[in-house]
């Protein structure tokens, strides 16, 4: 979202350029605003009760994190369909460790973790290194998996679990430091509201330094009203969240998980040379050939990651049913797709954020959440869900020809 | 054809050309790379559609507008283009009649097809079942299945874009006997070739084009491969090169003995026993026509970027090393800036600082800061124009993209720079500018391959070129010896019999 300052002559064409470019990255989040606003309405509200917001992130913490993974293959010019599969055999198999073998819990999700990664291994080795496209492979391993995990469940379901999955995958943060009065909101913990003022000063700090750092470098960074106005957005989103959720049961756990990995991957998709050579693969694969980039084992490490992120997903959702099931994850691997490219990935490869796909998540949790509570029935849900994903992909496709970047 | 001009965006390819072609000859068109060729034959095929040129053209005395090459179909003009156009899953049969199917309502007559086939295939001899896949057949062969299907359309006039360029010797030497044979049947060819010994053994009139011009036409008694050297390359060399003081310093790098197979042909060999020496402060040439493996070699050379079954050493200061990667090659020193940067140089949807940075990111962690740094300094001292470093390459003049892959590989330090086309599609003030940069990497001390269709370029700016031709070195010139006319010698001469 830089917006350039004009310097050379031959700039005429490109002057209007930033503010196209500022749309396509962009337009994503002014969407989800107005998906939230025009639910929260059509609701009376009931959207964003603490209650409902918690169930919103704790019922769709497992595609979000899917998603993830999904938007790293996606930028580097494949995809992944396997997902709702491994997330089905990986449930299963903490299962069958941790209910029928009886191993102590920490141990039984490191092995299960450990399966997720040997999954996307094969499933990396087959694109990688032997050269089957993705779809393929993992059109393959969504048969396969799912054929695993009924043989492993032998059909039925797997359950309880120990709490402390339980509490991973459903349950909140204690009131450490007790409740305070919040005046008409009522009360909320104190612990849960002390974390998000910490987040909030983390991404003020975290953007001011940025921001100094370029106009240090003479760069062209945002006009001082704009960034101030785009903190007090961000730091009262975070607020109005925390304090929602402090009211309701405290932080989720999976949402602390959440939070951990967006941040996680969004410094290694953005800053380090790993996520470098995504970006190049799928911007240009021969153009990265040439300059030097280990492409398949790129490509290898990122169906590792995928594998590794499904059995977390797994594990949680698994945990949130406190069963593992047969027919878990039937077509999760489509919600994370399409969060991807709802969240302004494209289709070509090369363009994506972490963040986008987390906002491309979050608006068809929202459609889902505020079209049910408004008593919609599934086949509408569908429908509009559907419609979106077409509109949000024509509208990349839109831009990049009026753009007319030259591929 | 009269007064055909045909503009590119910037670029004019052909001024007012005029070409005669009389009934039932062979009539061959030499040029240089670039000359307008191949744009003259698209444009007379339909390919370049009416309206998309100036000037008419009068096919048996009729004035011809082609909307597309289904119309000259239609009229009897033919082209094969030099890269074959045929499905190579589906037979020979279904190849020859692809998009002009013998049918009976609407259904497919196989047998009628079949048969049809073999009539055609026997006209060209070519003895194979009509049902063979093309995939398994020989180029040679896939050849004559192009001109059964050029046939099959009653052709009258056909056009042969470089149809000797992938064959081997008897390959070609079938061919040209029948084309001898078609014209004697009745049926005119224009045939577009490099190989000047073909020309003359088998053309009755040579039309010789330069820089989109038409120079000469020629009977068959007049031409000799001087007279068509001279032609093609007549042009005086103006001023266009800074100036290059040369300390040439010891050798860098040593390639000796390189062969290379074809990964797509098994068995020809793209380059053929190659031995050259880059020394430090030189900018050293290679010269070739197109096919002649130029991009091959440089390719294959850059940590087997290209080819298989590669034999031969590489020493890089006076050490045998073994680049199994392009990885293994950047380590050692070696960058090899592409000939096609759009599609192999460049990510163009990213930006210039991501671009520049893209080959020598070493570690874990980005460094942000130093990148902008870095990519700044490129801006300004390569003088790349554009709004700023954040800028989209896309976006950028072919120039400018130019300048930013050697950025690029100017950052990875190397000693050896192998730049491919470096000035293709680039405006002449650019062009200026990139030789003045080719200048200063010399002068740095390091050694820089250039490979160039434009002779003026290669001798304006090499302290020595190297000629290839059919895969081999065929010559070493150093600068004061080199002319355009000695060049044009060894890069058409053929493999010793």
């Amino acid at each position: 979202m830089t917006m350039t300052t004009p310097r050379t002559a031959e700039t005429g064409v490109e002057a209007k350029r930033p503010f196209r470019i500022n749309l396509r990255s962009s337009g994503i989040y002014v969407a989800f605003a107005l998906i939230v606003a025009l639910f929260s309405v059509l609701t009376d509200g009931a959207l964003l009760t603490p209650q409902n917001i918690s169930n919103i992130i704790v019922q769709n913490s497992y595609v979000l994190i899917l998603a993830i993974g999904m938007i790293l293959i996606i930028i580097a010019g494949h995809i992944d369909l396997s997902v709702g599969s491994v997330v089905a055999v990986t449930g299963a198999l903490s299962a069958v460790l941790m209910v029928n073998m009886g191993l102590p819990w920490p141990l039984a999700l490191l092995l299960t973790i450990l399966a997720g990664g040997l999954i996307g291994a094969w499933q990396g080795f087959w694109v990688a290194y032997f050269g089957i496209p993705a779809f393929i492979v993992t059109l393959a391993g969504m048969l396969l998996f799912r054929a695993l995990t009924l043989t492993v469940l032998g059909n039925q379901g797997i359950g309880p679990f120990p709490d402390a999955v339980r509490t991973l995958a459903n349950g909140f943060t204690d009131g450490y430091l007790g409740n305070i009065g919040l005046g008409p909101l009522g009360g909320a913990d104190l612990f849960s509201l002390l974390i998000g003022l910490m987040a909030i000063a983390g991404m003020v700090a975290a953007q001011w330094r940025t921001r100094s750092a370029r106009s240090g470098y003479g760069q062209a960074v945002d006009a001082m009203p704009l960034f101030v106005l785009k903190m007090a957005a961000g730091a009262a989103l975070i607020l109005f969240l925390v304090v929602q959720l402090a009211r309701f049961k405290n932080l989720p756990w999976v949402l602390v998980l959440l939070a951990f990995l967006v941040l996680g991957y969004s410094l290694m998709a953005n800053r380090t040379v790993f996520g470098r050579r995504i970006y190049a693969i799928g911007g240009n694969l021969q153009a990265a050939v040439l300059s030097g980039v280990k492409v398949k084992q790129v490509v290898f490490w990122i169906f590792v990651n995928m594998g590794v992120l499904s059995a977390i997903a797994g594990i949680i959702f698994a945990g949130r049913l406190n069963q593992a099931g047969p027919t878990a994850g039937n077509s999760f691997e489509l919600d994370a797709i399409a969060a991807a490219f709802i969240g302004g990935a494209a289709v070509q490869g090369g363009v994506g954020k972490v963040v986008g796909a987390i906002t491309g998540g979050l608006i068809m949790a929202v459609i889902n959440n505020g079209m049910s509570l408004i008593g919609s029935p599934s086949e509408r849900v569908m429908l509009v869900k559907g419609a979106v994903l077409l509109a949000a992909v024509a509208f990349d496709v839109w831009t990049k020809r009026r753009a007319g970047v030259s591929r | 054809m009269s007064g055909i001009t045909k503009t590119f965006p910037g670029v004019k390819a052909l001024k007012d050309v005029n070409l005669t072609v009389r009934r039932g000859e062979i009539h061959a068109i030499c040029g240089e790379n670039g000359a307008g060729k191949s744009t003259l034959m698209k444009v007379l095929s339909g390919v370049h559609p009416h309206g998309d040129y100036d000037g008419e053209i009068l096919f048996e005395g009729r004035r011809c507008a082609f909307g597309g090459i289904r119309d000259s179909e239609r009229a009897g003009i033919v082209i094969i283009h030099q890269e074959l156009a045929l499905s190579p899953q589906l037979s020979i049969a279904e190849n020859i009649f692809l998009g002009n199917e013998r049918a009976r309502r609407g259904l497919i007559d196989w047998n009628r097809t079949n048969f049809e086939a073999g009539e055609l295939m026997k006209r060209v001899g070519l003895r194979e079942n009509p049902v063979t896949a093309v995939s398994d057949i020989g180029v040679g062969k896939q050849q004559l299945v192009e001109i059964a299907k050029a046939l099959s359309k009653d052709v009258k006039l056909l056009i042969l874009d470089e149809p000797t360029a992938a064959l081997n010797d008897d390959d070609s030497a079938h061919l040209l006997d029948l084309l001898r044979g078609l014209r004697d049947d009745g049926i005119t060819c224009v045939i577009i070739s490099h190989k000047l010994n073909e020309v003359i053994a088998i053309a009755d009139t040579v039309t010789i084009l330069r820089d989109g011009q038409t120079i000469e036409t020629l009977a068959a008694g007049e031409v000799t491969e001087e007279r068509i050297i001279s032609g093609m390359v007549g042009r005086a060399l103006d001023n266009r090169f800074p100036p290059h003081e040369p300390s040439i310093g010891e050798e860098v790098l040593r390639i000796e003995d390189w062969t290379v197979h074809s990964p797509s042909q098994p068995g020809r060999k793209v380059v053929d026993g190659a031995t050259l020496t880059l020394r430090r402060g030189e900018i050293v040439g290679l010269a070739g026509l197109m096919g002649a493996g130029r991009t091959e070699l440089a390719m294959s050379v850059f940590g087997r970027a290209y080819g298989t079954g590669i034999s031969g050493r590489i020493l890089k200061n006076g050490k045998p090393v073994e680049l199994r990667s392009v990885e293994d090659a950047i380590r050692h020193g070696l960058a090899y800036a592409t000939e096609d940067r759009k599609r192999y140089g460049l990510n163009l949807i990213d930006d210039i600082k991501r671009n520049i940075s893209a080959a020598a990111l070493k570690g874990v962690w980005v460094d942000e800061r130093e990148e902008y740094r870095v990519a700044e300094g490129f801006h300004r001292s390569m003088n790349i124009k554009a709004p700023g470093v954040s800028s989209v390459v896309g976006k950028l003049s072919g120039g400018n993209q130019q300048k930013v892959v050697l950025s690029k590989w100017i950052l990875t330090e190397p000693d050896v720079l192998i730049l491919d086309e470096p000035t293709r599609g680039i405006d002449v003030g650019a062009k200026y500018e990139i030789y003045t940069i080719i200048n200063r990497l010399a002068r740095e001390g390091r050694a820089v391959l250039v490979i160039s269709s434009e002779l003026p370029e290669l001798l304006g700016l090499c302290d020595r070129i190297y000629t290839l031709s059919e895969g081999r070195i065929t010559g070493e010139l150093p600068r004061g010896e080199a002319t355009q006319e000695s060049l044009m010698h060894l890069m058409t001469k053929g493999t010793p019999r």
